[in-house]
């Protein structure tokens, strides 16, 4: 009835599929040289290589599976097509023994897979023993606070962790839904807002367990939908071995040379142990040393601390209000909204994982943190924000002013 | 008003029906409602593939800003939102429409004005929630729209108000639809059209309305606690008053699994009419390929919280959703092979309507596969929110429900126009659509395993993932591309198309039966079936022909236009709409145009 039925040659298929194949393979091979530092399956944790194993283990169940159902298509689709002059074929209504058979196998590796599934979903969540180190994730629109409950130590964005040493990492969110997914440290788990429970009842939270296996700086990011700049919540875990964990503890712990005002100028907050008098300072030697951009830092003493530095720190406390929202540890600095700037010049990345921590980026940063990444809720040197129902004026800064201030936070390395 | 809609009615000619703008507006006929679903959706499915042009041309760079962060947040949402409830329910819908009555042997649904009010409502809905985008306040939460970024604190502002209210428009469209289905084909169908020889489209289209009218009250409750948090201060999803934002979670997937099963079945019935027709074999394993679909159906119900893995719910809860996530590919494959099985050892012919359902089982079983990888919780916990997502739902939902739906439009084109489409234009776009789908969600996959979230507007240079990107664009062009080759066909044949013969596939089942198209009641009078295939069947072929094709010497009486419908629609969209403006009163302006219409609905007769 139909003359063009029939029609479709297969010879027709083959440029295209060849050539879609070819492209697939030259851009997967040209690709597997690269770095790719949120892969899936390069995981360096006892975590990320259970969930690994299962993968590859069911990967290879499809493709079978794949292989025989195309094969089957591809030899029904060429040797049934239909011929000069056929008959019309048997109407063939069924067989029982066929859709038995094809009920069962399906079972059968369903079965296959869903026990070793079973098995790894309790092993994954088993919290771990002997000397874990505890770690608060606190996700905020649009930066990770990290809190070790046991060493005091509080920082942003970027969470240092010993290899070797299983970690829990116990997740809570600070206002919407996020998620925490450091790839090569395993599957991510969201990071919820903690639903307050009536008295006496523990408030339920997320927790991730892993022992890391490498050192290495691992690139993560928030995976949960969470407004304007969800894409741009990163994390960098920056595994260490236990003794330059416990130098960086540490230096956390010890106040920056610079984040005070020198004694003699101005008393140091109580309880704040004199920079100079410390001789564990692993940042001494650089006393003095400028920098490419001409700012230098890391002055000890009120005679030579570098007057930018100075300047800077005279906007964070007094000309601005800086304090509000964040903490410098060893001063007057505690504010709880924003990150913990604590050693802020040592770190690798500025505005979650956004950009390398330079000074250039960094004074863009201060300026116009929305210029940089839209959503970002910082207040701008010349925009108001509203943050969690407050409204904060614009920080009010000038050039001059928004670069004494870079030069101070990267004084604290 | 109704002097123009008694014009309207005024009897035609004996073998028409009346013409004009008007004639639409009021009608109630179910394969008119068909046409119309079909146009609308078919419209927003250009919608919807701007949308997504727009994201790929965003990502095809790191770190780009073609568009602001913002305007993506809206792109995605209404991408999803659009492809979901206004293209792939609809398009199914129109199917259900055109083809249910007449396969079953029906002169109309079972409730022609409700049929009718459901397309106004739909399409009201429709146009509401697209016209967010002109006051620049179009959803941008996602199509999932967890809590608590839903809420008044993280997202002030109108979007999230367009949202509920639109989507809670186009759920009462769909629950109305599923109850008409389920009625007409438990009653309407002509003697000897047992349950067992229905059409597998017919059964199919039996499981969704099910699926309907069970999943859609159960977002419509998760809309309305949102709308109350939102419009009146409730504190369902407001942590700090001891609400719980996960609880968002459960509903939506409670009604999003089985909203899987509502796009992809239908899909499943068309190619279930369609590869027996091509391979002159009936559907091997009939009562099996029925059952598999109710047991989906079913246990569709029982595997939302795989959508939840990561979300700590226990390794009890997790290993359950595992479990019965899982089982749900053994019905899904039982089909598969059926489909294998009912091509094997028949006389294969490929005109489009059969490229396109072969090209779904082909395309669908990777999509299915990759979801057997992330049903098993520890591994979707790398998989899930990441590309490696995107591109299974794709694969399943493009590559499953609309390459189904492509199919039932070329394969039904000749009976709806009475035309034929053309057949080199159609492997054209079958061919384009093929290459163009898989380059642009095959690379996904890498982009998920490389560790590429979704729903980000953009991503650094330093992860590498531009490669797999780009093939994505260059990929959705040629889809883009290949859906206006389907445009043009469809607009070229219309008019120019072959005239088709009523029965132009030599298909066995009932519509192919009546003229092409059908008269505007289907059947003068009944015919008797006494098998699955009918036409298949020499003697009784020429047994119901004889019924079908009859010229009657009076037409049967139709149910009248009515113009009620649309006033019905437009009063119950305008008192949701009016919430927007949050004053109390305002709604109850709606609710009088909804009183006055349910009267007139009510006291105008039926038939006149």
């Amino acid at each position: 009835m139909l003359k063009r039925a029939g029609a479709m040659r297969h010879a027709k298929l083959m440029p295209w599929a060849k050539g879609l194949g070819t492209l697939f393979l030259m851009a997967f091979l040209s690709s597997c040289g690269q770095d790719y530092l949120q892969s899936t399956i390069n995981p360096v944790t006892d975590y990320g290589e259970a969930i690994h194993k299962l993968y590859v283990q069911i990967f290879w169940w499809t493709m079978l599976i794949l292989a025989v159902v195309w094969a089957l298509m591809a030899y029904i689709l060429i040797r049934f097509r239909e011929k000069p002059g056929q008959e019309r074929p048997k109407p063939v209504h069924g067989h029982v023994g066929l859709e038995i058979a094809w009920t069962l196998v399906p079972a059968l590796i369903v079965v296959a897979i869903v026990i070793p599934t079973i098995r790894t979903i309790f092993e994954i969540q088993r919290p771990p023993e002997g000397d874990v180190l505890v770690v608060e994730v606190t996700g905020k629109r649009y930066w990770w606070s990290f809190h070790f409950p046991e060493l005091g130590v509080t920082t942003a964005n970027e969470l240092h962790l010993p290899v070797g040493r299983p970690v829990s990492l116990r997740l809570e969110s600070g206002d919407v839904i996020h998620s925490f997914w450091v790839p090569q440290l395993g599957g991510k788990r969201d990071v919820n807002p903690v639903v307050s429970v009536p008295e006496g009842r523990e408030p339920k939270r997320n927790w991730m367990h892993i022992t890391i296996r490498e050192k290495g700086v691992f690139w993560g990011q928030c995976a949960e939908f969470c407004g304007e700049a969800h894409s741009l919540m990163g994390i960098r875990v920056v595994a260490q071995d236990e003794e330059e964990f416990q130098d960086w503890v540490e230096t956390w712990r010890t106040p920056a040379p610079t984040a005070n005002a020198p004694a003699d100028a101005e008393p140091a907050s109580p309880g704040t142990p004199a920079a100079s008098a410390d001789p564990a300072r692993p940042d001494t030697g650089e006393v003095g040393e400028v920098r490419e951009g001409g700012i230098a830092h890391a002055a000890i003493d009120a005679y030579e601390e570098d007057p930018l530095v100075a300047r800077g720190r005279e906007v964070f406390f007094r000309e601005s209000y800086c304090v509000l929202c964040h903490a410098i540890e060893g001063t007057q600095a505690a504010g709880i909204i924003g990150p913990n700037l604590t050693r802020f010049g040592s770190r690798l990345t500025l505005g979650a994982g956004m950009l390398p921590n330079t000074d250039e980026n960094l004074i863009a940063w201060i300026a116009d943190p929305r210029g940089v990444k839209p959503g970002a809720q910082m207040p701008g040197a010349q925009y108001t924000v509203t943050y969690e129902g407050q409204t904060f004026p614009p920080l009010n800064l000038n050039d001059e002013q928004i670069r004494a201030l870079a030069a101070y936070l990267s004084s604290m390395r | 008003m109704s002097a123009a809609a008694i014009t309207a009615h005024a009897p035609s000619h004996p073998h028409g029906e009346a013409t004009g703008i008007w004639s639409w507006i009021t009608t109630v006929d179910h394969k008119r409602i068909g046409i119309m679903y079909f146009l609308t959706s078919f419209f927003f499915f250009f919608v919807g593939g701007l949308e997504a042009l727009l994201i790929r041309i965003q990502l095809m760079r790191p770190e780009n800003a073609f568009i602001s962060a913002e305007t993506y947040s809206q792109m995605f949402t209404m991408h999803g939102t659009t492809m979901v409830f206004l293209v792939a329910m609809p398009m199914a819908v129109a199917f259900f429409n055109y083809l249910v009555p007449l396969q079953i042997g029906a002169r109309d649904v079972a409730f022609p004005r409700l049929n009718a009010l459901s397309f106004w409502v739909f399409l009201f809905g429709g146009l509401y929630l697209n016209s967010s985008f002109l006051f620049g306040a179009a959803p941008n939460t996602s199509w999932v729209g967890y809590a608590n970024l839903t809420s008044l604190q993280f997202t002030p502002g109108r979007n999230v108000e367009f949202w509920i209210i639109g989507l809670s428009i186009l759920g009462a469209s769909s629950i109305l639809g599923g109850v008409n289905f389920i009625t007409t084909i438990i009653n309407l169908r002509a003697p000897g059209m047992k349950l067992m020889r229905m059409p597998l489209f017919t059964w199919m289209t039996l499981v969704t309305s099910f699926l309907l009218i069970t999943a859609l009250p159960v977002i419509a409750v998760a809309l309305i606690l949102l709308g109350f948090d939102r419009f009146f201060g409730a504190n369902f999803f407001e942590v700090t008053a001891g609400g719980d934002p996960i609880l968002w979670q459960h509903l939506f997937w409670l009604f999003g699994h089985p909203e899987v099963y509502i796009l992809i079945l239908p899909a499943f019935g068309i190619i279930s009419d369609v590869i027996p027709t091509f391979s002159k074999k009936p559907l091997f394993g009939y009562p099996v390929v029925v059952y598999a679909g109710i047991l989906i159906g079913f246990i569709g119900w029982g595997v939302w919280s795989h959508h939840m893995f990561t979300v700590g719910l226990g390794p009890i809860a997790d290993s359950f959703f595992v479990a019965s996530t899982m089982i749900i590919a053994i019905p899904t494959g039982i089909k598969i092979f059926n489909w294998l099985a009912t091509m094997w050892g028949g006389s294969l012919r490929f005109p489009t309507p059969m490229l396109f359902a072969v090209g779904l089982v082909a395309v669908f079983t990777v999509g299915g596969l990759s979801g057997v990888m992330h049903a098993s919780a520890p591994v979707d916990l790398q998989q899930h929110d990441s590309y490696f997502v995107v591109a299974h739902f794709h694969y399943v939902l493009v590559g499953g429900a609309m390459m189904g739906l492509f199919s039932g439009i070329y394969f039904w084109f000749p009976k709806v126009t009475g035309r034929m489409m053309n057949e080199t234009i159609g492997k054209w776009h079958f061919w384009t659509t093929l290459v163009g789908f898989n380059l642009t969600f095959f690379p996904m996959h890498f982009a998920g395993l490389f560790g590429m979230p979704r729903r980000t507007w953009t991503y650094l240079e330093a992860l590498n993932l531009e490669t797999w990107n780009q093939l994505s664009t260059v990929g959705a062009f040629i889809f883009g591309a290949s859906s206006l080759l389907l445009m043009w066909n469809l607009f070229h044949s219309v008019r120019k198309g072959e005239k088709a013969s009523p029965n132009p596939w030599g298909a066995g089942t009932l519509e192919w039966a009546l003229p092409s198209p059908p008269r505007h009641y289907n059947f003068a009078a009944l015919p008797r079936v006494r098998s699955r295939e009918p036409l298949w069947d020499e003697e009784e072929r020429k047994e119901v022909e004889a019924v079908t094709m009859a010229e009657p010497d009076r037409e049967p009486l139709m149910p009248s236009p009515s113009f009620w419908p649309v006033v019905l629609a437009f009063g119950l969209a305008l008192t949701w709409i009016l919430l927007m403006t949050h004053i109390w009163w305002m709604p109850l302006l709606g609710l009088a145009v909804t009183a006055v219409a349910v009267f007139g609905w009510a006291f105008q007769p039926a038939f006149r």
